[in-house]
């Protein structure tokens, strides 16, 4: 049985109105070019993790091969370009998400370590013995654990606000979740397993009538969408610097500064510090308060060069794409007979996840992967939204701004030869 | 390249599809689960011991082909053995699959032979040996749930 909405098969190569050419971007992939079991790659993976610009590449190599050093250290000159870069990716960071001041922007090695330093300072400052936290039915689980983790340390409760057959996140259920004992809300911008977009302005605008603050998960938006958090009005935004074609290791947690400078620190060490005695110790302001320890001086300035990146090629340029894109795979693969496609929200952004009736994902994941083709095959550490659909997994593929209609073309062929295959 | 066909062989799709001992034995069996929390892949291993001999032997679960004909062949080969066959078995098909024997060694595997082109398919080789694993677990009367992590 097929749930997609069949679409004319629009083709989505062509060059937009934007100027956007996805054949030029390609080019700036090296890893494109690899052959897998003799094919050429068609990396639809980019949920997981998306590939990397050789300006991204250039950018850590040139820092390692010219200006490594420690940073907010030395006078010598070394140090002094290496922090220059270091803070220069910071307001890049701050531009991209259009956060009020750079203090507002720490880093973190990723999403999950961000919602964690939320949840171990903010969280365990606020949450107390039979409070609650507010989540969704489709959060990954480094949205679900860290929160436990606390409401088990503090004797809290954990709510979980539900989604439609869509995967749509019902609002009016979630509203009715917010109670007084609620201390924060903690939600994605769009779902890793499921593609939706979430409609974060507006709990944000309910949760803070009740004076309640907002977490957001970005760590699929942040590639996708343009996000601006002064718009959004949300209190904490996070993203992992590897999914929006940065390096691994890297990400960025953004909170009002009022906030951030009203939360305890996290870690303790080198930088978060002004000074020092055996009796107290007197913390630096924010940002640097949460950021202490030599940082991934390399993976800041990378994640600066990928968002230079992205800023060239206009995050607009690419929604528009991928948002082509991912109708086109919708039509395509939605039209294959045996394939149910896992969340069918009217606002999606770049995941297309499906079943197949008797083919397991993990089955099609093998045979897709000898076409060439790389897909994630599992539950996409999303389990209770498996169970909310009653399936063990999906096949999801994931799109970014330098895939093609005809890479979802291939996947298309690939599904149709394992039905033969295993059929 | 490994060939695909090397891991689907014909005899796996076979059993893929129409699973032998698929069905759950009675109150007076032992049971386990197994878990591969990587794809989703869940087993239940249900045995019948008559004094060291395995009189009945059955399985339930949802998972990929190679798991379900991993399960489905393993339970036609381990009824009328005794356990100490069983767990010699288990360990010559593990040494196959996790390619520390190579074939020529001739590890006497049987039928089982057919999963030794899952050694190709490092990703996969948890997918065959999730069921021996609940077995195991079964035998041993283990209550916690196996997990291949």
């Amino acid at each position: 049985m097929s749930t997609g909405v069949l679409l004319p098969r629009v083709r989505c190569d062509a060059i937009g109105e934007s100027g956007f050419d996805v054949e030029t971007v390609r080019r700036d992939f090296p890893i494109l070019l690899e052959s897998v079991h003799g094919r050429p790659l068609v990396y639809l993976d980019n949920a997981a993790t998306s590939q990397k610009p050789d300006a991204v590449i250039d950018a850590i190599a040139d820092y390692y091969r010219r200006d490594n050093a420690n940073i907010h250290r030395g006078v010598h000159l070394l140090s002094q370009r290496a922090t220059g870069k270091y803070e220069q990716a910071r307001r890049l960071v701050q531009k991209f998400l259009n956060a009020r001041r750079t203090s507002e922007v720490v880093f973190v090695r990723g999403a999950t370590e961000a919602i964690n330093l939320v949840a171990q300072t903010y969280g365990r400052a606020h949450v107390g013995c039979g409070d609650e936290v507010l989540i969704t039915a489709m959060e990954h689980h480094s949205n679900i654990v860290p929160w436990q983790m606390l409401c088990q340390e503090k004797g809290a409760v954990l709510r979980v606000a539900p989604i439609n057959d869509a995967g749509e996140l019902l609002v009016g259920e979630l509203e009715k979740l917010l109670s007084p004992r609620t201390r924060i809300v903690s939600i994605t911008h769009l779902s890793n397993a499921l593609g939706s977009i979430v409609p974060v302005r507006e709990v944000v605008s309910l949760a803070h009538a009740r004076k309640i603050p907002v977490l957001v998960d970005g760590a699929q938006a942040a590639p996708h969408l343009p996000v601006d958090v002064q718009a959004l009005d949300c209190d904490f935004y996070v993203f992992s610097g590897h999914k929006v074609y940065g390096p691994t290791g890297i990400g960025v947690l953004y909170g009002k500064a009022e906030l951030l400078e009203s939360m305890p620190p996290w870690q303790g060490g080198g930088d978060m510090i002004s000074s020092v005695t055996f009796e107290k110790t007197r913390y630096n302001k924010v940002p640097y308060k949460f950021e202490a320890g030599t940082p991934d001086i390399a993976g800041v300035i990378g994640l600066g060069a990928a968002i230079a990146y992205v800023n060239r090629i206009g995050l607009n340029a690419i929604a528009e794409h991928e948002d082509r894109l991912l109708k086109y795979a919708t039509g395509r693969i939605g039209s294959i007979g045996g394939v149910r496609l896992i969340g069918t929200a009217a606002k999606k952004a770049g995941v297309l996840s499906f079943a197949m009736d008797h083919i397991h994902p993990h089955d099609l994941g093998s045979i897709l992967d000898h076409e060439g083709i790389a897909v994630r095959t599992g539950h996409h550490c999303a389990q209770p939204v498996m169970d909310r659909f009653k399936i063990p997994a999906t096949v999801r593929a994931s799109f970014a701004l330098y895939n093609t209609a005809r890479e979802i073309d291939a996947l298309a062929e690939g599904i149709e030869k394992a039905k033969r295959f295993l059929g | 390249m490994a060939d695909l066909r090397e891991m689907y062989q014909e005899a796996i799709l076979e059993h893929a599809k129409s699973p032998r001992n698929f069905r759950a034995l009675g109150a007076d069996s032992r049971k386990a689960e197994g878990f591969n929390p990587l794809c989703g892949d869940r087993c239940t291993v249900y045995l019948k011991l008559n004094g060291d001999v395995i009189e009945d032997v059955s399985f339930q679960g949802a998972g990929c082909a190679i798991s379900r004909a991993s399960a489905s062949m393993m339970t036609q080969t381990l009824k009328g053995k005794s356990s100490r066959e069983a767990e010699n078995l288990f360990e010559r098909f593990h040494r196959t699959l996790t390619g520390q024997d190579a074939l020529r060694d001739k590890p006497e595997l049987g039928k089982l032979e057919v999963f030794a082109g899952v050694s190709e398919f490092p990703a996969r080789v948890k997918c065959a040996t999730l069921p021996w694993h609940t077995f195991q677990a079964a035998l041993h009367g283990h209550d916690e749930p196996v997990t291949t992590e």
